[in-house]
């Protein structure tokens, strides 16, 4: 805004004065730097989400979206989408999957990421080793967890074998599907919380814990005093990168389970997937609509974090 | 001195931009031009094969039926699944390629969207082709292609288990004498049988043999014999014949586990014949039973080679000398063993059992062999199977019983 304000104020100056041959060739190299982002933006995205939006509005079958003649229906298709026995599921266990994921990746993140802030030999090395999860191809560990899990070959079951637990139909039981695609979606996500919470750390002044640990403040008080309250800014931006990643998630899920047994884990995400690729017979049009309302909960929350930011700054 | 650097800055943000601009044309412009590059000189083929690489007895065989042509053969490899979408979106753009060869029930869909030509357009010969194979390409009384090759399913069995089992194979006749099979082989301490449940395509085509075997239709999914096919599933994973994992095994994780050698018997398909040798214990091959004995009727797979709309009509004549060349008797049969199939043609079928004896129970399923689009079920058939495949799921997983879940299946196909 500021910006914008001073530039404004600049022209009409400029135009009390003489021309010059300045403001001319300046406005061509403006224009110039502005062309690739703005030709970017739209050829990647602007375009698709006008056909994302454009698709869930019309009536494909696979003739019409051949011939490219699929008659408008309007919202027809979200209608289809919200009238379907499986939106309910669906809505719940993305908000359960989105929801029970972000704590607890919070939650072990900073837990890790105070225990290394206190540096101690080989500290280095472990948050090394913490970050596996996050460089690994999602396919390998989607693949691992699915094995670990297995009911009757998985490590999983033999370890609860020895403590003396019958075994658990992980993946294979609609009511414990979900739980194990939690499991390993955490598991994924702890690295890119520990390492954000971690750097945050960083920027807060060692001498507030000196002069707290002075004034007789315990380990306890001091995380809720001083490094719970100080990190709150970064903890904003990671709860919320970490909400639009999670609510997401696509690859863990469908490798894992597919959505299933019976739709009992599947989310938003796989079942556009589902619905658009999933079939030898594709559903365009729902699926862009399952789809579009993804990228709408995404960007709700991107709004609530502008405003967020936007109030941290005035005060 | 301040006026030369503004300019230069401005040309060299000029030049940058410019490149960029041109840089992205041509890559967004790539992708469409492939095939009108490709102008009357080269031919672009499109195959569901990414295994085999551009030194393969395949890409040699392309590039021979190009050069017989006198033209060049550009080919392109995609997964199975993908293949169908590109081959949508490339018609959308008016891009298609000039030889698709397609996995069988997508031929149905893909004729639905008016892609592929009929063989009274592009004059392909199936005159020899079993009538049973070339039916999974056929819709509302047309042909769209020529199958390449067709491979079934049947059961792999693990000679050495049931041995241990006291198992006498020739015993396994009908779906009673397989349970009271595998319920020896589970006293004897070893695993019944393993298979695919997945939630895709895979899934269906694993159900198939059963449903089938059972006397049921794939227009009346909750009939009694159906009901029974998913119970029978269902009572081999209460009773511990078979693991639960084959809710979510695809057919390769279910081969890993009949090859770890734990398993008496495995359903599974032509494909796995390179594998099987290689396990390390000996096996055998059953046509799968059918609930009152006999074979039961296996779903076809394999894929056809199909020949696309083309703008320019001319191009059809050369395309036609090229899927001759793929489907003369001497390729297919060079062609079917790499890719471990059975020869849709009888007399390149003998010619295959006769240097390979034990290809034998595989013919005969072969034979017996239904497509899954046929009895002009068509664009109706991915519906039908979704359903089925999602009945299964909740049956096997116990949130439904198998007359309740083929019963919901059968509303929502409705």
């Amino acid at each position: 805004m500021t910006v914008r304000i001073v530039a404004r104020g600049a022209s009409t100056n400029r135009t009390t004065r003489p021309p010059d041959r300045r403001p001319a060739s300046r406005q061509w190299s403006a224009w110039a730097f502005l062309a690739p982002v703005t030709l970017y933006l739209a050829l990647f995205y602007a375009y698709p989400l006008y056909r994302n939006a454009d698709l869930s509005l019309r009536d494909y079958t696979v003739r019409s979206f051949v011939q490219g003649d699929a008659p408008f229906t309007g919202l027809e298709n979200y209608r289809k989408v919200f009238d379907d026995p499986a939106f309910g599921p669906a809505l719940t266990h993305t908000i359960v999957f989105t929801a029970v994921c972000l704590v607890f990746q919070y939650a072990i993140g900073l837990a890790l990421a105070v225990f290394f802030h206190q540096r101690f030999r080989l500290s280095a090395t472990l948050r090394a080793l913490f970050l596996v999860p996050w460089l690994l191809p999602l396919i390998v560990s989607a693949s691992s967890w699915s094995w670990m899990l297995n009911s009757d070959s998985g490590v999983v079951n033999a370890a609860l074998h020895v403590i003396g637990v019958g075994p658990v139909h992980w993946l294979t039981s609609p009511s414990w599907s979900l739980t194990s695609v939690i499991i390993a979606n955490i598991w994924i996500g702890v690295p890119f919380n520990l390492v954000l919470l971690h750097s945050g750390l960083q920027s807060i002044p060692r001498n507030l814990y000196e002069a707290a640990a002075l004034d007789g403040a315990s380990a306890w008080q001091r995380f809720w005093r001083i490094t719970f309250p100080l990190l709150r800014p970064v903890s904003a931006v990671t709860l919320l990168l970490g909400l639009v990643y999670t609510l997401k998630v696509f690859d863990i899920i469908w490798i894992m389970t597919k959505g299933g047994p019976a739709g009992s884990s599947t989310t938003f995400a796989t079942w556009s997937y589902r619905l658009g690729f999933g079939s030898l017979l594709p559903a365009f049009g729902p699926g862009a609509a399952v789809g579009n309302l993804l990228v709408v909960a995404a960007l709700a929350f991107g709004l609530v974090y502008l405003r967020l930011q936007r109030k941290q700054a005035l005060s | 001195m301040k006026r030369p650097t503004g300019r230069r800055l401005t040309v060299t943000a000029m030049t940058v931009a410019g490149l960029v601009v041109g840089a992205t044309a041509c890559s967004s412009g790539g992708g469409t031009s492939s095939s009108q590059a490709a102008d009357s000189g080269s031919y672009t083929v499109w195959d569901p094969y990414p295994q085999f690489a551009g030194d393969s007895a395949w890409v040699k065989l392309l590039d021979g039926c190009g050069s017989r042509a006198g033209v060049k053969v550009e080919r392109r490899a995609f997964d199975t699944t993908d293949l169908t979408n590109k081959a949508l979106l490339a018609a959308q753009q008016d891009n298609a390629p000039d030889v698709l060869i397609l996995d069988n029930p997508v031929v149905s869909t893909l004729a639905e969207a008016g892609v592929l030509t009929t063989t009274d357009e592009n004059k392909v010969d199936t005159s020899k082709v079993d009538p049973n194979l070339l039916a999974a390409g056929q819709s509302g009384g047309k042909t769209y292609g020529t199958p390449i090759g067709a491979n079934t399913l049947a059961l792999y069995y693990n000679k050495d288990v049931l041995t241990e089992a006291g198992v006498d194979i020739s015993s396994v006749k009908d779906w009673k004498s397989l349970t009271t099979a595998l319920d020896k082989v589970r006293k004897a301490g070893k695993k019944g049988i393993t298979f695919s449940a997945t939630g895709t395509e895979e899934g269906s085509f694993q159900f198939l043999p059963w449903f089938w075997g059972s006397g049921a239709k794939l227009t009346e999914l909750d009939s009694a014999q159906g009901v029974s096919a998913l119970s029978l599933w269902r009572d081999w994973l209460e009773k511990g014949y078979a693991p639960d994992s084959v809710i979510n095994n695809t057919q390769t994780t279910s081969w890993q586990e009949f090859a770890s050698g734990e398993y008496a018997f495995a359903e599974n398909g032509t494909w796995q014949l390179a594998g099987a040798e290689k396990a390390g214990f000996d096996y055998g091959v059953l046509p799968i039973p059918g609930a009152d004995g006999g074979s039961a009727a296996a779903p076809t797979g394999g894929e056809f080679v199909t020949v696309p709309v083309q703008g320019d009509s001319g191009r059809y004549a050369t395309t036609r000398k090229l899927v001759s060349c793929l489907t003369s008797a001497e390729n297919l049969y060079d062609t079917d063993t790499t890719l471990s199939y059975v020869a849709p043609t009888a007399g390149v079928r003998a010619k295959q059992t006769a240097a390979k004896p034990e290809l034998k129970p595989w013919v005969d399923a072969v034979k017996a062999a239904k497509g899954r689009t046929s009895d002009d079920l068509g664009t109706r058939y991915p519906r039908i199977s979704e359903q089925m495949w999602k009945a299964v799921q909740s049956a096997l997983s116990g949130s439904q019983s198998p007359k309740g879940a083929l019963t919901a299946a059968q509303d929502a196909v409705e």
